[in-house]
């Protein structure tokens, strides 16, 4: 039989959720399971899309290959997550978070739609994003005019919003978060932190 | 991290402290096996990297380790201190490294002192310190350079034996570490820290290096920023900065930490590390003066501290373009200047006084992370207004129905925002190692989830309107920030990437380095560190020239890989690389170059110096660039507890200081209840007689799994370790439901009995601790399954609400508690 590089098998592939184990068990257990493996793995990703990505648990930075075919409406739907074999990082493997990643994915327990409650509320409330983004920015407005501060007690220019926070970005793109500094700092906040302190 | 994961690899000895990389960080820590397995590597003539564990807990990191040590949380200055102190008193350092690229040379000024556990100019009643002191005998004139980026020349003695020259100082104040004070204090027995010591001072020889990896062990604590500085001292002193298989490297817990820290989600930052500016600063020449380094060497190129004001106003030109101009200061005071730190405890600390109306949180909930859980409820419950932005339900959008309060009395009113996930948006994370790997919108948004930065364009759109409808205070930075993007509701990140990285307005032109940005309001950067990762050769972050070839794609074999993805600044996999090679530009060890000189330029790595700048020329520059003095600092003013770390013992201590017990604890650490006019709320030793500690498990990230059905299912319920002989003291049997409590909160979780928590004998006395994975609440598939137990499962409810003394960082890795059978 030839040989098959580790890039190769972990390309051909042993399951989804593998992880460390993957390219030992697959060995072990010898060729047959493998091929077996492999067809059921073709039928199943033939003709899907491969596209990049990058685990969104722990830093760090393991790439992910996530396969995707198009259902009858038009929509990706999302077949599979494994380890990238060509990343420097983590060269091909996934810890348990990652290689299960597929699960947060794609979970029945998102949120559906905006949700409100009311102060005094016992329940939320279905609302449209018009109704949430509406109310929420005058109340952005209304904190920041009453909580502002100009000039400080010496007279120096503060031009500060002492009454609003705004903590997050650890799990967002970069580039989403430059945008959430410039547009805090541009509404003069100075709580502005995310999960590198805690 | 100065390093990279891969380059873990090329380490003889790995130091993990406050850390557990085999549980936390699973798929990096292959690299730390590689260097273990790797024949080439290791002390004396080859066997494979030693990796030593310091741990209170024997854990998976713990079982792959050549050298385990129990120690006591919270003492790791005591250990690295006691390491710095074997090093100095055997002569181990790399003597030429330390006189030529640290301040061990420069002379510290008449009247520093340090005694019973002080330095000099403690102030008693603010708990805090004025420096005068804590700096450099000084002679002449200002040194040449822009305004307020410059001092007199620092006075040097390169023979190292003026009394007050740094080294001199360093020794004196080790001095007290022997081996007996560190077992004393951390508990590890003093034969196995002799054989450790013995270990790390090898890596002082040139053709040696280790490096130390360390995660939240080490910044949780109210000593948390000197926690790591005794760590790069030790690495200073060993020559091991700078050095591929070197560094200090911190893991990180979450995927875009680096990132957003980088892009300055931080109350003291801009994005690039620039200090925010304070109150006081009018302009900005007064903002460079207040905050850039200074140039303290004719030597020292001082990088950063020269440019400061270039990338200042190339920030500022990004963020307000037009309406940012010489005639105001580009726009200068359109930047908030904070009063008083405004960091995370601070914003529950301004709630419960009532200052705090609104708050949103982003992919975080305040109410798991804590510290102190109870009081961050009462926080969030004296909120106006509370927006979580999450794509799943969290302890904090539901805090209003938390178990043991009553809805109605709640007034906050509370948005859930449903967000997208990762795989639903492009965009860059930036890893531990500051590699920015770009990755594909996979799926479509689920439902009418939205991206967050849409929420949030959409939501400033908004207010911007207001503002134009209604007026308000001072709308200017509101109504001129930019929003350039094609469709201003829906930024692309790719827009967004291409911003990051900056222009010259005068060509159109992408940036290719910060070296060519200015300040006269003609380039832009969104982040200064970031110029070059998105240049017209396109967007570098998505390059993926990984293991397809390692011949091709790490042509040095040093696992740079430098067209695999992007890593800032401008590419360069290891910072201070100037430091890798020795004065004379040859690789400190041959078979292990950062970079060399090769008689015209520098090759290997990306410089972190000037590529054509000649070692040998006697005005060529110190190799820390981004220092005021050029070198690295073993003293340093920039700490807020002291110049040189010292061991202090957690807010919460099983025993007394054994260095200074009149000066226990850190004396400048901030104690967010007492400076509010409420009472302390910390435990004394007699109620609460053991040591607790928090950590994560493999199988969960935070909070955020507990909606994951396939991680919920290999680790269920909330549960603490046990020690076995503590355990059978007390009658608790493996499975036992226990209560856990400390003065500010209960969890009670199943006991896990184990002997991985053994006892430390400290200051004489047996301690034992107990631990406590934080990843459950009243939130989750196991909340849903447990309805009545999950009730108290939190466990940030017991750590204590204080913060470390620069950082603020909370001590979530050490305090005291009692445990019952339940």
């Amino acid at each position: 039989m030839a040989q098959t590089t580790r890039r190769e098998l972990l390309k051909i592939g042993v399951g989804t959720v593998a992880g460390l184990g993957a390219v030992a068990g697959a060995s072990a257990l010898g060729f047959d399971l493998k091929k077996a493996t492999a067809v059921k793995r073709g039928l199943r990703l033939a003709g899907a899309k491969e596209s990049h990505s990058i685990c969104p648990y722990c830093a760090v930075g393991c790439s992910i290959v996530a396969y995707t075919k198009q259902d009858a409406s038009g929509r990706a739907q999302l077949l599979q997550v494994e380890g990238d074999p060509d990343s420097p990082i983590n060269e091909g493997r996934l810890c348990p978070k990652g290689a299960s990643a597929m699960q947060l994915a794609t979970s029945a327990r998102r949120v559906a739609r905006p949700l409100y409650r009311a102060p005094g509320a016992t329940a939320w409330q279905e609302k449209e994003w018009d109704f949430v983004l509406d109310k929420l920015a005058q109340n952005v407005k209304d904190s920041r005019d009453r909580t502002f501060v100009a000039q400080d007690a010496n007279g120096n220019v503060v031009n500060r919003t002492e009454g609003i926070a705004f903590a997050g970005g650890a799990a967002f793109s970069s580039e989403e978060g430059y945008l959430a500094t410039k547009l805090m700092r541009s509404l003069g906040l100075v709580h502005l932190e995310q999960q590198a302190r805690v | 991290m100065t390093n990279h994961w891969r380059d873990i690899k090329n380490a003889d000895v790995i130091l993990i402290n406050g850390a557990n990389p085999a549980e936390a960080h699973p798929v990096g820590f292959q690299w730390f096996v590689k260097a273990k397995l790797d024949p080439a590597r290791g002390p004396g003539s080859g066997g494979g990297a030693k990796i030593i564990h310091a741990d209170p807990r024997f854990n998976r990191t713990s079982a792959m380790a050549d050298k385990y040590l129990r120690i006591r949380v919270g003492t790791d200055v005591a250990y690295f201190g006691g390491l710095i102190s074997y090093v100095l008193q055997n002569k181990l350092f790399n003597e030429s490294y330390v006189k030529s690229y640290t301040n061990a040379s420069f002379i510290v000024k008449d009247g520093f002192a340090f005694t019973d556990g002080l330095f000099s100019g403690y102030n008693k009643t603010t708990r805090s310190y004025d420096i005068a002191t804590w700096a450099y005998e000084t002679e002449g004139d200002p040194l040449d350079g822009p305004a307020g980026t410059t001092q007199a020349r620092a006075k040097r003695d390169l023979t190292l034996q003026h009394p007050r020259c740094v080294f001199q100082l360093l020794k004196a104040h080790y001095a007290r570490y022997t081996p007996q004070m560190v077992s004393s204090i951390t508990g590890i027995p003093i034969v196995d820290f002799l054989s450790v010591a013995n270990l790390v001072g090898e890596m002082g020889r040139p053709d040696k290096v280790m490096t130390i990896v360390y995660a939240v062990g080490l910044t949780h604590h109210t000593t948390g920023v000197q926690l790591i500085r005794s760590g790069a001292l030790l690495q200073l002193l060993l020559g091991n900065m700078g050095m591929p298989g070197g560094g200090m490297n911190a893991e990180r817990g979450h995927a875009n930490i680096q990132g957003n820290t980088d892009h300055a989600i931080s109350w003291d930052i801009l994005p690039g590390y620039l200090r925010i500016p304070a109150p006081g600063q009018k302009d900005l020449n007064a903002y460079v003066a207040g905050s850039a380094a200074k140039k303290s060497d004719p030597n020292s190129w001082n990088f950063f501290g020269l440019n400061y004001k270039k990338f200042m106003v190339s920030t500022l030109k990004a963020w307000y373009g037009a309406a940012a101009t010489s005639a105001n200061e580009f726009a200068f005071h359109f930047i908030p200047k904070p009063g008083v730190n405004s960091s995370w405890m601070s914003i529950y600390d301004q709630a419960l006084k009532g200052k705090m109306e609104g708050v949103v949180l982003s992919g975080m909930t305040a109410t798991s992370i804590g510290p102190d859980s109870n009081q961050v409820l009462k926080a969030l419950s004296n909120l106006k207004w509370l927006v979580i932005m999450d794509p799943l339900p969290t302890t904090s959008s539901e805090f209003w129905r938390a178990p043991g309060l009553e809805p109605k009395q709640i007034q906050t009113e509370v948005f859930m925002l449903p967000t997208t996930h990762w795989i639903e948006k492009d965009g860059s994370f930036t890893n531990s190692g500051r590699w920015a790997q770009w990755k594909d919108q996979i799926l479509p948004p689920e439902g009418q989830a939205r991206h967050d930065h849409w929420i949030l364009a959409d939501l400033f759109a908004r207010v911007r309107a207001l503002y134009k409808q209604q007026g308000g205070k001072f709308p200017d930075p509101i109504l001129a920030a930019t929003m350039d993007y094609k469709d201003p509701l829906k930024p692309e990140l790719d827009e967004i990437a291409k911003e990051i990285n900056g222009k010259d307005l005068a060509t159109g032109k992408q940036m290719t380095s910060f070296a060519l940005l200015k300040d006269d309001g003609t380039t832009t950067t969104g982040d200064w560190i970031y110029v070059g990762s998105y240049t017209d050769d396109g967007n570098l972050m998505k390059r993926r020239k990984g293991i397809q070839d390692v011949k091709a794609n790490d042509p040095t074999g040093m696992g740079f890989f430098p067209e695999w993805a992007w890593c800032w600044p401008l590419n360069r996999r290891v910072l201070y690389n100037r430091a890798s090679a020795d004065p004379d530009g040859k690789a400190w060890d041959p078979k292990r170059p950062g970079i060399v000189w090769d008689g015209a330029k520098w090759t290997g790595d990306v410089p972190d110096y000037p590529p054509t700048m000649n070692p040998k020329d006697p005005a060529a520059w110190l190799p820390f660039i981004m220092n005021g003095e050029g070198v690295g600092r073993l003293f340093s003013n920039s700490a807020a507890d002291g110049p040189f770390p010292e061991h202090y013992e957690p807010i919460e201590a099983p025993i007394p200081n054994p260095l200074h017990p009149a000066q226990s604890e850190d004396p400048v650490a901030f104690l967010y209840d007492e400076a509010a006019g409420r009472p302390n709320r910390f435990g004394k030793v007699d109620k609460y007689p053991f040591v607790a500690t928090t950590y994560r498990l493999t199988e969960h990230e935070h909070y955020v799994t507990q909606h994951v059905p396939l991680l919920v299912g290999l680790q269920p319920q909330a549960f603490v370790e046990v020690p076995e002989e503590l355990a059978q003291e007390k009658g608790i049997k493996n499975g036992d439901r226990v209560r856990v409590f400390s003065e500010r909160g209960k969890i009670e979780v199943a006991a896990l009995v184990t002997k991985r928590l053994g006892p430390v004998t400290v200051g004489g006395k047996k301690v034992y601790h107990i631990g406590i994975p934080i990843h459950w609440g009243f939130v989750g598939i196991s909340a849903e399954q447990n309805p009545e137990r999950s009730k108290n499962w939190m466990a940030n409810v017991l750590t204590p609400f204080v913060g470390d003394a620069n950082s603020r960082t909370p001590e979530f890795k050490a305090f005291l508690v009692d445990i019952q059978k339940l």
